[in-house]
């Protein structure tokens, strides 16, 4: 491998580093409360607003049907309005983050579900509102269940990130395509996956780190 | 500051007296004319319909009840007798279909969030499964009461300490609950219960998933806490051993009415509810299966007659009177006398030798106090 590619595979690698992570903290940001609300306005939850409750859950259902290529391009518009361009590594990240999002939210509603309600019960019993009952419970009783979740959707979203390719946003998929598969090039291809595969198992492995430390409390 | 906390913890009143400001609010604690002391919690005509796919479930009833401040009030009944539902009316984690609660007095269906927040902060519950919070440690559970309530940082340290030296679990203050044994689970329960200081204490099957030993010490726990601070307790659960260990006052629930109520020990002495009796049943024995294999239905020459006594009063039974009365040598065959709260409560089995014949003999036994009932015959086999 010449130096030339060398150095495009770092560039590549610190692309999809750089949009993976920036998306996946939009994603927490916006799923994080998206999980909460779907949780707190359910039947049975502390804040019941089924008619709001069905239309997010429609919403996010309706983002999480259409697949991300078409989403990439689908959102195009959107993108321009936001990152006020469609090419490059922010282009990508609209997209990345408006697919994570509702995939993040969803894991994070089976976390928070899964609370203890008589733990809900308990918090009420001794004076707290419904703002205390997030903080002190829900959130960190469900966090090893969220921590576990993005877990999953950082390693789902660095492969959704191989096709930003698609609006020049560079990264190690783009590569794998254009100089692996369009050129040919073995070695690029196999230096990629290896990559790939290193870097996924680095994050479930962190992952998997912070989720025992929290549950061995 | 040990002394201080603890003879905050001995004396009651200044326990009351330095309450939160949720404690005091203007339903005054005492003096007031007119108004029940504070820990009074009062039913009129409560009733709970729950509405389900397979129709309506009646939980409770028109329940009528007043449970008076500093009792141990124990409420009883089987699975499904709508215990759970009257107890958790009482902080409105349940509300009634119909009917009021009234706590010191005043009814709380009425109370908005703000009003119904610093109600709660007056009651503190445990539950069956303890209810603590995984992620906080014993201290950080034991403080959240007062760290929602708002209380400052500087007043929450003590205080948390008092409460857990309470409940004897001062060493395992920076522990996580999951590290800790079920009684040592409930008693920081108790501590995070009683941190505020609450006039009301409602014990939700707290003791339903606990051995026998540690039940026992957590029965005495809250009995101590009774006595020192002077706290209304108000307990639910499915066996009779905790009423009598615990409890001054019993309400037996069937179906969602009352089937009986009263102090325990007159509940206990004298059942007059068939579903009393069936909660009794575990609790006295039965006739030994030998004797019940003696037992004839009618008298036979040389038989003895066999008397059951259910016998509760302020005296234990008299036996030389009971000799007199019978007028006749007199076996004891099984008997177990209790005290409960001051009474001799419990059952004895006598045969009288040869009474066959004497058809006054139970009127006589009876004129000693006590329950008589001629259950059968058995021939001396000497």
């Amino acid at each position: 491998m010449s130096q030339l590619m060398i150095d495009r595979l770092w560039q590549a690698a610190f692309d999809t580093l750089f949009m993976v992570g920036v998306s996946a903290g939009i994603a927490v940001l916006a799923g994080l409360p998206l999980a909460l609300f779907l949780v707190i306005s359910g039947p049975g939850g502390i804040l019941p607003a089924p008619k709001a409750n069905r239309a997010v859950g429609a919403l996010v259902n309706g983002f999480r049907a259409v697949p991300f290529i078409v989403l990439l391009v689908a959102l195009i518009p959107f993108t321009r309005l936001v990152a006020g361009t469609t090419i490059g590594v922010w282009a990508a990240i609209v997209p990345l983050s408006v697919s994570a999002t509702p995939f993040f939210a969803r894991i994070a509603e089976v976390s928070l579900r899964e609370v203890d309600p008589g733990l809900i019960e308990a918090a009420q019993s001794i004076g707290c509102r419904r703002r205390h009952i997030l903080v002190h419970v829900l959130l960190p009783e469900a966090l090893p269940g969220i921590v576990g979740g993005l877990t999953i959707t950082v390693v789902s979203m660095i492969g959704a990130s191989a096709m930003a390719g698609a609006v020049g946003a560079g990264g190690l998929g783009d590569v794998a395509i254009r100089y692996g598969y369009q050129r040919f090039d073995t070695t690029v291809m196999a230096t990629v996956i290896v990559i790939l595969i290193a870097l996924v198992c680095l994050v479930q492995s962190a992952g998997d780190t912070a989720v025992r430390r929290l549950r061995a409390r | 500051m040990a002394g201080l906390a603890f003879d905050t913890i001995r004396d009651p009143a200044r326990w009351i007296a330095e309450g939160t400001p949720a404690r005091a609010l203007p339903a005054a604690r005492t003096g007031q004319e007119g108004r029940p002391a504070a820990g009074t919690v009062r039913f009129e005509a409560l009733s709970k319909t729950y509405r389900s796919a397979a129709g309506e479930v009646r939980a409770l009833d028109s329940i009528d009840l007043e449970i008076p401040a500093g009792a141990i009030f124990g409420i009883i009944g089987r699975s499904g007798a709508g215990k759970s539902t009257l107890l958790r009316a009482v902080n409105r984690l349940e509300e009634p279909t119909s009917g009021r609660v009234l706590i010191d007095g005043a009814p709380i269906a009425a109370l908005d969030t703000d009003g119904l927040v610093a109600l709660r902060r007056r009651i503190g519950m445990i539950f069956q499964h303890f209810n603590l919070l995984s992620a906080k440690t014993v201290r950080q559970n034991v403080a959240l009461p007062l760290v929602v309530a708002g209380v400052p940082r500087a007043e929450i340290g003590p205080r948390v300490d008092e409460a857990l030296r309470l409940v004897g679990l001062e060493a395992k203050a920076e522990t996580y609950p999951s590290r800790l044994s079920g009684g040592q689970k409930q008693r920081v329960g108790i501590a995070r219960a009683l941190v505020s200081r609450p006039e009301i204490l409602l014990c939700d099957e707290a003791t339903s998933a606990l051995d026998p030993e540690t039940t026992l010490s957590i029965l005495s726990l809250l009995r101590d806490i009774n006595r020192r601070l002077g706290i209304t307790i108000v307990l639910i659960t499915h066996e009779m051993s905790v009423i009598r260990e615990a409890c001054s006052h019993v309400l037996v629930l069937e179906a969602g009415r009352i089937a009986e109520t009263g102090p325990v020990w007159r509940v206990f002495g004298a059942p007059e509810h068939h579903a009393t009796r069936a909660l009794l049943e575990p609790l006295t024995r039965g006739l030994p299966e030998d004797l019940a294999a003696r037992l004839r239905p009618h008298p036979a020459p040389g038989a003895a007659t066999v008397l059951r006594i259910t016998y509760s009063g302020r005296e234990a039974p008299d036996l030389s009177a009971l000799a007199a009365a019978a007028a006749a040598p007199v076996r004891l065959l099984q008997a177990g006398i209790e005290r409960i709260q001051g009474h001799a409560v419990g059952r004895m089995l006598v045969a009288v030798a040869a009474a066959g014949a004497d058809p006054g003999v139970e009127d006589r036994v009876r004129a000693l106090g006590g329950v008589v009932e001629r259950i059968g015959y058995v021939a001396t086999d000497d």
